[in-house]
């Protein structure tokens, strides 16, 4: 693109703003609603896979995707462009982190390389802003866990629970009455399901909403045992099974 | 005329103690057989991790900048100190940057680790590939003199002061039994909250 177009498409409009970022911010809220909670021992992100037919095999699509094995991203906004960022996050957790220093790369720094190319779409030739809001849970050692979210201008903030999408605002102020310092992960996944019921339309069950956990590290997942200094991955998916045990329990 | 690493001359070597390391250089830059300064060390210190490099001169001193400037970018970029065995593959990757045009280069890097406090040395080729050891590395014009040195004064679990007379008595002989290497040493014993630099009483030839 940057190749026939040395310009910017997105350029300031006469009282400051950048419009195109406006509209981009404008399809993410059109989207459908994500959360965030970051609990004591873990994170939270949940999100609803709204189908427009039941033919639709939704256990083919994966809207919660793990960028590295301590890293989970999910999203509000236009689906391709979301699988195109994590396409990049993965990759560049690599060339720009592990084959230098050979580890993952904490969350922030994933999140600010996310975020530059975010910022990078709003100025350079030919492209547009990307239509979706990202919200980033990871853990590192010397942070623990943590949760971003990163928006169409490349802003990013750090929260201890937030929501995106559609019923962003009003799943917010359910977040800030129920958000205590000592939550523990199931009580998280507990009130971020508590969280989306407001806002799904539809039936929900395991089948219709997704939930991911960074949590305690999965060590049997590594598929090896004995050796030292060495973790499994603390990314993990819920699966329908285990998302339907805990409605039940709501 | 011919050997990029042995132009210049120098040694290095490092040590694993009872939580504690030791690394330690020789002095000398010389011309082949022209000595022309007795004042070059070859040990430079980033955040937790120290790091030898023997070999051509300027080399030496061209990494000695670049991992600077990595490391001071990282520390930024971060917001934490680096850590030894991170720096040991940052070391790794720089040096396999240049695979088809190498530095002339013999590093080492010596450290503990600031939260779990485990003592980590290791060393690299010219290209970048890392040798692990437990007990000691060794580097530079005397090396195969310090792997003899090492390999019969070396025992595990050595306290700091017994660590340090060990490396300099490794580093001391390895250094007389080689023309390029000598002209002065230095040592350092790291702990977990503290570094002792010694510069050691040498043959000045």
């Amino acid at each position: 693109m940057a190749d026939r177009y040395s310009f910017s498409l997105t350029t300031f409009s006469p009282s400051g703003k950048l419009v195109q970022i406006e509209y981009a911010f404008q399809a993410v809220n059109q989207g459908v609603t994500s959360l965030g909670i970051k609990a004591s021992n873990g994170v939270v992100l949940a999100t609803e896979k709204k189908s427009t037919s039941d033919l639709i095999d939704a256990s083919s699509l994966s809207k919660i995707s793990d960028i590295t094995p301590d890293i989970g991203m999910v999203y509000s906004g236009m689906g391709p462009d979301f699988r195109v960022l994590v396409d990049k996050a993965r990759k560049s957790s690599h060339t720009n982190y592990k084959r230098i220093y050979n580890e993952y790369p904490p969350t922030r720094i994933l999140v600010q390389d996310v975020a530059r190319t975010m910022q990078e779409a709003t100025q350079s030739g030919g492209v547009r802003p990307y239509g979706v809001s990202l919200l980033v849970g990871g853990y590192d050692a010397d942070n623990g866990f943590s949760l971003y979210q990163v928006d169409p201008s490349g802003t990013y903030f750090p929260w201890k629970a937030t929501a995106i999408g559609k019923g962003s605002t009003s799943a917010k102020t359910f977040l800030e009455k129920r958000w205590t310092e000592d939550l523990e992960l199931e009580d998280a996944i507990h009130i971020a399901l508590l969280t989306l019921k407001e806002s799904v339309e539809g039936e929900m069950n395991g089948n219709t909403v997704e939930i991911g956990v960074i949590g305690p590290a999965s060590d049997h997942m590594l598929g090896f045992e004995g050796v030292k200094n060495i973790q499994g991955p603390r990314f993990r998916k819920l699966s329908p099974q285990e998302i339907d045990d805990r409605l039940d329990a709501i | 005329m011919s050997d990029p690493s042995s132009i210049n001359g120098g040694s290095v070597v490092a040590m694993v103690g009872k939580d504690c390391v030791a690394i330690g250089c020789d002095m000398r830059l010389g011309m082949q057989a022209l000595t022309v300064s007795n004042d070059f060390p070859k040990i430079f210190q980033f955040n937790n991790a120290f790091l030898g490099l023997t070999g051509l001169a300027t080399d030496v001193i061209t990494l000695s900048e670049v991992f600077r400037y990595k490391v001071n970018l990282y520390n930024l970029r971060e917001e934490r100190k680096i850590e030894p065995e991170t720096f040991a593959n940052l070391v790794s990757s720089t040096l396999y940057e240049k695979r088809f045009g190498p530095y002339f280069v013999g590093p080492i890097v010596a450290g503990i680790n600031s939260k779990s406090g485990d003592p980590y040395i290791c060393g690299f080729d010219l290209i970048g590939c890392i040798n692990f050891a437990k007990d000691f590395v060794v580097g530079g014009t005397s090396s195969d003199q310090l792997f003899g040195m090492c390999e019969s004064l070396w025992e595990p679990n050595l306290e700091p002061d017994d660590l340090f007379e060990t490396i300099s008595q490794a580093l001391l002989n390895a250094q007389d039994r080689d023309a390029l290497s000598g002209w002065g040493a230095i040592v350092y014993v790291i702990t977990k909250d503290k570094v002792v630099k010694r510069l050691l009483k040498t043959r000045q030839d």
